[in-house]
C-alpha cells in the first residue's frame, strides 16, 4: 500500500504547463497582429500627355504652394507662380512645413477637428456601425480635405533628395489635411532657383 | 490486487497530449510571428503618421537598397513560378522545371535577367550568400535596360489583383524612388503603397 502512494506522487501534472502554454500562445497570437508595418497609399498622376497637361490647368496659381525637396534636407517652398526671387527657405516638420501649411489650411484644419470630434463622441460599440461610422468619416474627411479653398500641394525633389524627404512631405499633407497635392518631376527653372537662392544666400552670410 | 491497480491508473487524466499540442502550437505562432521574410538588404523605412495596414495576401514589394539597387518579391509560389514564364518568354530563356520550383522558393530576387539562370543553379546556401553579397546588381532599372518594368508588367498580369508596395530606405536617392515611380507610371499603375513605420505626431493645434 505505501509502494503504491508512492507511485502516485512521482506523476507529473501538466496542467499548469498548458495553462502557461495558453497564456504563451495568446501572447503570440497577438503579436502577429501588432508587428506590422504600415503604409501610405498614394495615387499618381497619369502618364498620359494630355491628360497631364489638363490637370496642371485646373491647379490655380494663386492657391498653389510648390515644395522643393533637396539634397542634405533642404526644402523650399514658393507660393503660386513660379518667379525668381519668390523662392523662400524652410525646414520639415513642425516649425518650418507645418506653420505654412497649417496656415494656408486652416479652414480645412477646423473643419476636420470638428468632424474627428463629432465621430469621436458617437463612436458605435456594434461593430457593424461603427465600419459605417467610419466609413462615412472617411467619407466626409476626404471631402474637407479636397474642398474648395484648400491648397494645392506641388512637391518636385531633385535626383539628391532622399526617400525619407519625400515621405515626411508627404506625412505632412496628412497632419495638415492637404487632399490635393501631386508628385511631379523637377524643371530646370526650380533647380535655377534654387540655385539662385544659394548665390544670394552665400552672399549675405559674409556680411553678417 | 494487480488488477484493482490497473483500473484506478487509468482514471488519471494524462495532460501529455494536450501539452504536446500546445508546444506545437506555439511553435506554430512563434514561428508566424517573427517569422518576416528574409530580406537580401537591410532597410530601414522612414516613419510616417500613416496607419493603413499592409494587405497580407497579393503583395508585390519592391525593395529598394540605400545604394539604389531593386529586389522583388511576391507572396505567392505559383504567382512567382507564372511570372517567370511570362518572362522566360518575353526574352526567350527557358528554364527548366527545377529552376521554376527554385525560383518560386527564392524569397526574393535582384538580378538581371541574363543572370538569373546562373542565380537559380547556384545551390541554396551559396544562393543566399551571394543574394546578401555586396555583388548583387538589382534588377536592372533605367531607360536603357528597363527589366524592372517587364517583371512588374507580367506579375500585374498573372495576378490582376496584385498590391504594388514600394519599400525602400530612408536614405535611399531620391532619383533611384523616381525611375522607380516613372517605370510604374509607364504601365499605368498609378495606386501603390508605400511602406512605413508608424511614427506619433501630435495634432496640429490653433
Amino acid at each position: 500500500m505505501k509502494t503504491k502512494q508512492n507511485k502516485k506522487t512521482t506523476r507529473v501534472d501538466f496542467t499548469p504547463m498548458v495553462d502557461m502554454m495558453m497564456l504563451l500562445i495568446t501572447f503570440f497570437m497577438l503579436c502577429t497582429t501588432l508587428s506590422r508595418p504600415k503604409s501610405m497609399e498614394i495615387n499618381m498622376p497619369s502618364n498620359k500627355k494630355d491628360l497631364r497637361d489638363d490637370q496642371q490647368n485646373k491647379v490655380k496659381a494663386s492657391q498653389a504652394v510648390t515644395l522643393l525637396l533637396d539634397k542634405d534636407n533642404a526644402i523650399y517652398y514658393y507660393e503660386g507662380i513660379p518667379a525668381i526671387d519668390n523662392l523662400k527657405k524652410t525646414s520639415y516638420g513642425e516649425n518650418g512645413l507645418r506653420q505654412i501649411l497649417v496656415k494656408k489650411n486652416m479652414a480645412a484644419i477646423q473643419k476636420v477637428k470638428e468632424l474627428r470630434r463629432k465621430y469621436e463622441s458617437n463612436v458605435s460599440a456594434n461593430a457593424f456601425n461603427e465600419k459605417k461610422q467610419r466609413d462615412k468619416f472617411n467619407e466626409e474627411l476626404s471631402e474637407i480635405r479636397g474642398g474648395e479653398g484648400t491648397p494645392n500641394v506641388i512637391i518636385k525633389a531633385t535626383d539628391e533628395a532622399t526617400y525619407n524627404n519625400l515621405i515626411d512631405a508627404l506625412d505632412e499633407m496628412q497632419i495638415c489635411d492637404i487632399g490635393k497635392y501631386v508628385i511631379v518631376p523637377i524643371t530646370d527653372f526650380d533647380k535655377q532657383m534654387i540655385q539662385h537662392l544659394k548665390d544670394k544666400g552665400g552672399a549675405a552670410a559674409p556680411t553678417k | 490486487m494487480g488488477r484493482f491497480k490497473i483500473k484506478k491508473r487509468e482514471l488519471w487524466i494524462d495532460m501529455t497530449p494536450m501539452s504536446d499540442v500546445m508546444v506545437l502550437l506555439l511553435t506554430f505562432f512563434m514561428l508566424t510571428a517573427t517569422f518576416v521574410k528574409p530580406e537580401p538588404v537591410k532597410v530601414q523605412t522612414p516613419g510616417s503618421v500613416s496607419s493603413i495596414n499592409v494587405p497580407d495576401h497579393d503583395v508585390l514589394t519592391i525593395l529598394i537598397d540605400p545604394k539604389g539597387r531593386i529586389f522583388m518579391s511576391l507572396d505567392k509560389k505559383t504567382d512567382m513560378m507564372s511570372t517567370l514564364d511570362a518572362i522566360s518568354e518575353k526574352y526567350n530563356i527557358s528554364f527548366t522545371l527545377d529552376e521554376k520550383r527554385t525560383f518560386g522558393s527564392v524569397p526574393s530576387f535582384g538580378v538581371p535577367i541574363n543572370e538569373l539562370k546562373s542565380f537559380l543553379d547556384l545551390d541554396p546556401a551559396k544562393r543566399e550568400a551571394y543574394l546578401s553579397s555586396e555583388s548583387i546588381k538589382g534588377i536592372p532599372c533605367d531607360s536603357a535596360n528597363n527589366e524592372f518594368k517587364d517583371w512588374v508588367e507580367a506579375a500585374r498580369e498573372v495576378n490582376p489583383d496584385l498590391v504594388i508596395s514600394i519599400k525602400s530606405d530612408a536614405n535611399t536617392k531620391y532619383q533611384v524612388v523616381k525611375t522607380v515611380m516613372n517605370s510604374l507610371q509607364d504601365i499605368k499603375c498609378n495606386r501603390y503603397n508605400l511602406i512605413t513605420n508608424l511614427k506619433k505626431v501630435k495634432a496640429v493645434d490653433e
